[in-house]
């Protein structure tokens, strides 16, 4: 094994498999870059009623599809000519999964930035802006963390964004509560109240896809499937 | 990898300086790369053994070719041996019927059981143990007789027929069996040496069977065939798997993927691991087992 985990792909007798390999690595957190960047900006663009900005994010989502096919293609071409096994092979599955993960919280992004069109254009005085910022924050950095995690093959951190996605749930039911609160004051706050609950639902969506990354990252440094387990069972296998 | 190039020579100088425990000769090879002599990781044993191996060692002349291996081989299962070059695989196959008596210099010590009767006690006899394991090797070596003989003579020898009529039947069914009945049916006086590649191989399988062995050892069985004969032979061993024990040495590790129920991984004259096939190919406990079969060395 090598003493750094994350030449672990780098080693082949073949360089072209290293090469494959590493291309398809290095493409993936091109994909993974831009789609936290994509989340980032529509959290801002709603915030700042930027409808120039989120405009630019609902374009820019073609390019985000665009690199899910060119990863897919690439995952099945080795796959057809090289046969990876072990952890190459979990490597390579895992990617293929993971591009889904990504594709999506493209579309989150995405979503975000319509409904920050829709109510810029409604121009009234924000509500629940701070649990976006507040919940956005929070799941950005777990998406980060996950890529992170998925580039040095760090299973610790992987964990722990496990550990986080639990919070976002509790702060998402909390934004949620005060939400609610606001449309009972109120009726003429909830069209604009559900916009902004259809975002904090978007950017609950986007910590989910970050914990699926995660647990795609302790699979391929574990070899060990921890979905749909509980997080003391994922514990138990990254602590071995 | 630096630590996996540094390896092998590193424990190649150790064999000839010490009987026991390789030990790390490389600062930066983890743990989990060292052999200890004797530990096998993994479930090398099971139970329900046809072959019960204990402390199996292997000697050619001073050098020991096979370092203190244990394992099991169950009934009716497709067991592969894998490993590079040199790894002792073929070595230690022969070592189950005996095929390592023919060489001089060659000294096997341990437990080596079939079916809880020693395969190496002097009273043995060796024809009837390879009669019960039969054995295929790399190359077809059909006799230069026909197609019939070829089949027929194992069963003849060992007096299995005495009609005409049930040596039809015998040579009948283990064509059958081994596929390869419609291909000879109106040709079984014809020389065996004129079939294909393919072909040959499958009638030296029909000529193993054809003396209803109880296990088939198979040394590289498909390294010289193209791949169609190779899938018709991995049919074949899949089919046989139901009835037979079958051990099979092979170079290809999608072979061994596609074959077997457990896969043993060989390194050095260790048995380093022996897992489920599954496991081995999709997460595999021990280090050297994962470098070989992703490409990393071998």
């Amino acid at each position: 094994m090598p003493t750094k985990k994350e030449d672990m792909y780098g080693d082949h007798i073949s360089h072209q498999f290293n090469d494959d390999l590493s291309q398809l690595k290095s493409d993936f957190l091109d994909m993974g870059g831009l789609v936290e960047q994509q989340t980032i900006d529509a959290v801002n663009a709603l915030i700042d009623g930027d409808s120039d900005a989120a405009d630019e994010i609902r374009a820019r989502d073609k390019v985000v599809d665009r690199m899910e096919m060119t990863l897919d293609e690439e995952a099945t071409r080795l796959i057809a000519r090289r046969q990876p096994a072990a952890r190459d092979l979990r490597f390579v599955i895992s990617v293929i999964k993971m591009v889904s993960d990504l594709e999506r919280v493209g579309d989150e992004a995405k979503k975000i930035a319509k409904f920050a069109l829709t109510l810029a254009e409604e121009g009234q005085a924000p509500r629940g802006y701070v649990e976006v910022r507040h919940i956005g924050n929070h799941v950005t950095t777990m998406l980060h963390d996950a890529l992170d995690a998925f580039s040095r093959l760090d299973a610790h951190q992987a964990l722990k964004i496990m550990r986080e996605d639990k919070r976002v749930d509790e702060e998402y039911q909390a934004a949620t509560r005060t939400l609610l609160t606001f449309m009972m004051e109120d009726t003429r706050n909830i069209s604009r109240c559900m916009s902004v609950l259809w975002v904090l639902r978007a950017l609950e969506r986007v910590g989910d896809h970050a914990c699926n990354i995660a647990e795609n990252v302790i699979y391929m440094v574990e070899g060990e499937d921890v979905r749909h387990t509980p997080v003391e069972e994922a514990e138990k296998v990254v602590g071995r | 990898m630096s630590t996996m190039n540094t390896l092998k020579p590193a424990v190649d100088k150790e064999v000839g300086a010490s009987r026991d425990t390789v030990v790390p000769a490389h600062e930066e090879r983890p743990e989990s790369a060292v052999i200890e002599e004797a530990k096998t990781v993994g479930k090398p044993f099971s139970d329900d053994p046809k072959f019960k191996l204990r402390n199996v060692e292997v000697f050619y002349g001073q050098d020991r070719a096979i370092k203190n291996i244990s394992l099991d081989i169950a009934r009716n299962e497709v067991i592969a041996f894998i490993g590079p070059s040199g790894c002792g695989k073929s070595t230690f196959l022969r070592c189950l019927n005996r095929m390592n008596d023919s060489i001089d210099i060659c000294r096997v010590r341990g437990s080596l059981l079939l079916d809880d009767q020693n395969i190496y006690d002097s009273k043995r006899d060796v024809v009837e143990l390879r009669a019960r394991v039969g054995m295929v090797f790399q190359k077809p070596n059909p006799f230069p007789k026909s197609i019939y003989d070829n089949v027929a003579y194992g069963p003849r020898i060992h007096g299995l027929a005495n009609r005409k009529s049930d040596l039809d039947d015998i040579v009948e069914n283990s064509l059958r069996k081994a596929g390869l009945w419609d291909e000879a049916k109106d040709r079984l006086d014809a020389t065996a040496t004129g079939m294909s590649g393919g072909q040959q191989q499958r009638l030296c399988i029909a000529r193993a069977i054809a003396i209803s062995p109880e296990v088939i050892l198979m040394d590289e069985p498909c390294s010289a065939l193209d791949p169609i004969a190779t899938a018709k032979v991995e049919e074949l061993i899949a089919e046989m798997s139901e009835s037979y024990t079958i051990v099979i040495v092979t170079h290809s590790m999608q072979q061994a993927a596609r074959v077997s129920h457990r896969t043993a991984y060989f390194h050095l004259g260790h048995l380093v691991e022996v897992n489920e096939t599954n496991k081995v190919f999709t997460a595999p406990e021990h280090e050297l087992t994962e470098s070989y079969i992703t490409g990393r060395f071998g």
